[in-house]
């Protein structure tokens, strides 16, 4: 009969090897920097860095749902989609789009073609506006772009666009204020230096909670990074400096501080589309300021998206 | 037809006695349930993603349960070796083989029904209204285009080796069809000659399974299609499933059966 000594002192070799090495490892992977095992997200424990890789996708799904179903795909004609319409109506990004957002389908090619075209969504409808339904009265339908939105900003934390956008139709279709200044709360956690961020939470303060010294601070705020970091560049994102300035020129102008109102109006002029109208907002204001009499009210501030 | 409906009904419980429709379908209705649990905004009412979600896995489960259960027929039938026992029987081949589709197509019609019951439960836990014209255009539109895949899948097993490599075929070709098909025929205008006109001629020669994809109608409770339109699409299928059938018959009446 063979000894069974060696076999069992081999085992107990190797089962003191494997412990060794694995109190070796552990303490070699806490400290590793592409240690997952902190996070409690789950999307990020498993799929790491490459998660952001989707995070676009979700993004553009919620667009599509926020058409109900009608979109265009890699094969049509997407010059009327480049911006994502959810993302220009809010107001929070500026439109790029071009040509017909209704015909990217075109006339259909075939018979099959068109017989397909009665499966799938074939009209152009915006869920704000009733969705597929056609009911103007009912917006909140709305809500069903975000669970996309959600899972987007959960793939790529620093997608700015994800929270703005949330956060827009959180509190202006869906009336859930608190929703939408938690969730861009967080989205300014994951991006301390987003001046896009910083602009809508003025906005949900200034809009929703009807506190406006904290709105000016924050405008201020998304101004001096956004002079920080969009300044030195080539092509910076006027869309937003001009909603930034403008609020604040409007709401200095409200507060009757004509001299700061006149100096961000000048900065809105300068970059404006339209400088003739800001000339106006200008011209108004130095005749408040010639005239002996107290100030009259001030307009209201102006939606967004709607700065001249 | 009694022989026929006699092979059909043997289908059909060979279905319920086995266990992949079962895991299936509890594993979408847990996989459902969980997604439902989400917290999103604190809002109960927002339903077309968990929609999306739940119709997603009820197409791959029919077409999981289609593909391998129409796969494995004739071939098992050899395995086991009674199919020799079966066709002594006053049972042609031909009849053997239509009972076999027809007990596939029942079975996942079944399947099916169970399937869309829980959908609309789920979409009405949270709609509060149940569009049930929508649901069942919906529903046969969807069976509809399984007896193409089935009638495919039947082909299959007469032509190729083994059950695996038909069922992988017809996989990679549904899908292919599924997600490609619709613009095939916008590809093809981008190319030149002969190009154009093989990719065009391939785009006619399909069945366009995809026609009967009205998941994004449902999902964003668009109005239901017309009854004419939906008729057309169904014998559109029904010409496609009839003519792979009547293949299918005719290579077996010639496959040497040992």
């Amino acid at each position: 009969m063979r000894s069974t000594k060696l076999p069992l002192l081999i085992l107990l070799g190797l089962l003191v090897l494997c412990f060794g090495l694995a109190a070796w490892l552990d303490l070699w992977f806490q400290t590793w920097q592409g240690n997952r095992t902190q996070s409690a997200d789950v999307l990020s424990v498993l799929m790491g860095d490459s998660r952001r890789m989707f995070a676009n996708h979700f993004f553009v799904k919620a667009d599509a749902y926020f058409h109900s179903g009608f979109y265009p795909t890699v094969f049509d004609n997407r010059e009327a989609f480049r911006t994502p319409h959810m993302a220009e109506d809010s107001g929070t990004v500026g439109g790029q789009n071009e040509g017909d957002e209704k015909g990217f389908l075109g006339k259909p090619r075939d018979w099959i073609d068109a017989l397909s075209r009665q499966f799938f969504p074939a009209r152009h409808t915006h869920l704000d506006q009733g969705g597929a339904s056609g009911d103007l009265g009912d917006s909140s339908q709305v809500r069903e772009i975000m669970p996309w939105l959600r899972l987007s900003a959960e793939l790529n934390p620093n997608d700015i666009r994800t929270y703005t956008v949330a956060a827009y139709w959180l509190r202006e279709r869906m009336g859930k204020v608190a929703e939408a200044e938690q969730f861009l709360r967080e989205g300014l956690r994951e991006n301390p230096d987003s001046y896009e961020i910083m602009y809508e939470l003025g906005r949900v303060y200034s809009e929703n909670r009807n506190d406006q010294a904290r709105a000016r601070n924050l405008w201020e705020a998304s101004l001096r990074q956004w002079q920080r970091q969009e300044a030195p560049k080539s092509d910076p994102d006027k869309f937003l400096f001009i909603q930034i300035v403008s609020h604040l020129a409007l709401f200095e102008e409200k507060q009757g501080h004509y001299p700061q109102a006149l100096a961000y109006m000048e900065l809105w002029k300068a970059r404006s589309p339209g400088p003739d109208a800001v000339q106006k907002f200008i011209d108004d204001i130095l005749h408040k300021m010639a005239s002996p009499a107290p100030a009259p009210a001030a307009p209201p501030l102006q939606p967004p998206g709607q700065a001249p | 037809m009694n022989n026929i409906l006699a092979v059909a009904s043997v289908v059909i419980k060979e279905l319920y006695r086995r266990k992949d429709f079962y895991v299936l379908y509890i594993l979408t209705v847990l996989i459902c349930l969980i997604m439902a649990s989400v917290n999103l905004f604190h809002d109960v009412h927002i339903v077309r993603y968990l929609k999306e979600i739940c119709l997603l896995f009820i197409w791959i489960c029919s077409l999981v349960i289609a593909i391998t259960t129409a796969a494995r027929q004739i071939p098992s039938e050899r395995e086991n070796r009674t199919l020799f026992p079966l066709l002594a029987k006053p049972l042609s081949r031909t009849q053997l083989l239509l009972g076999k589709f027809l007990g596939c197509w029942l079975a996942c019609g079944l399947a099916l029904i169970c399937f869309y019951l829980f959908f609309g439960a789920l979409a009405a836990s949270r709609e509060h209204h149940w569009p049930l014209l929508n649901y069942l255009q919906a529903g046969l539109l969807h069976w509809v285009m399984l007896a193409v895949v089935i009638a495919f899948t039947l082909l299959g097993s007469l032509v190729f080796a083994a059950p695996s490599s038909n069922a992988t075929i017809t996989f990679v070709l549904v899908a292919f069809i599924l997600l490609l098909g619709r613009h095939l025929n916008k590809v093809a205008l981008q190319l030149p000659e002969p190009r154009r006109s093989i990719l065009y001629g391939l785009y006619y020669c399909i069945p366009h399974l995809e026609l009967f994809d009205v998941r994004d109608l449902i999902i964003h409770n668009w109005p239901p299609i017309a009854w004419p339109v939906c008729g057309v699409a169904a014998l559109y299928a029904l010409a496609y499933a009839s003519a792979l059938l009547i293949g299918a018959c005719l290579v077996f009446r010639r496959k040497a059966i040992n």
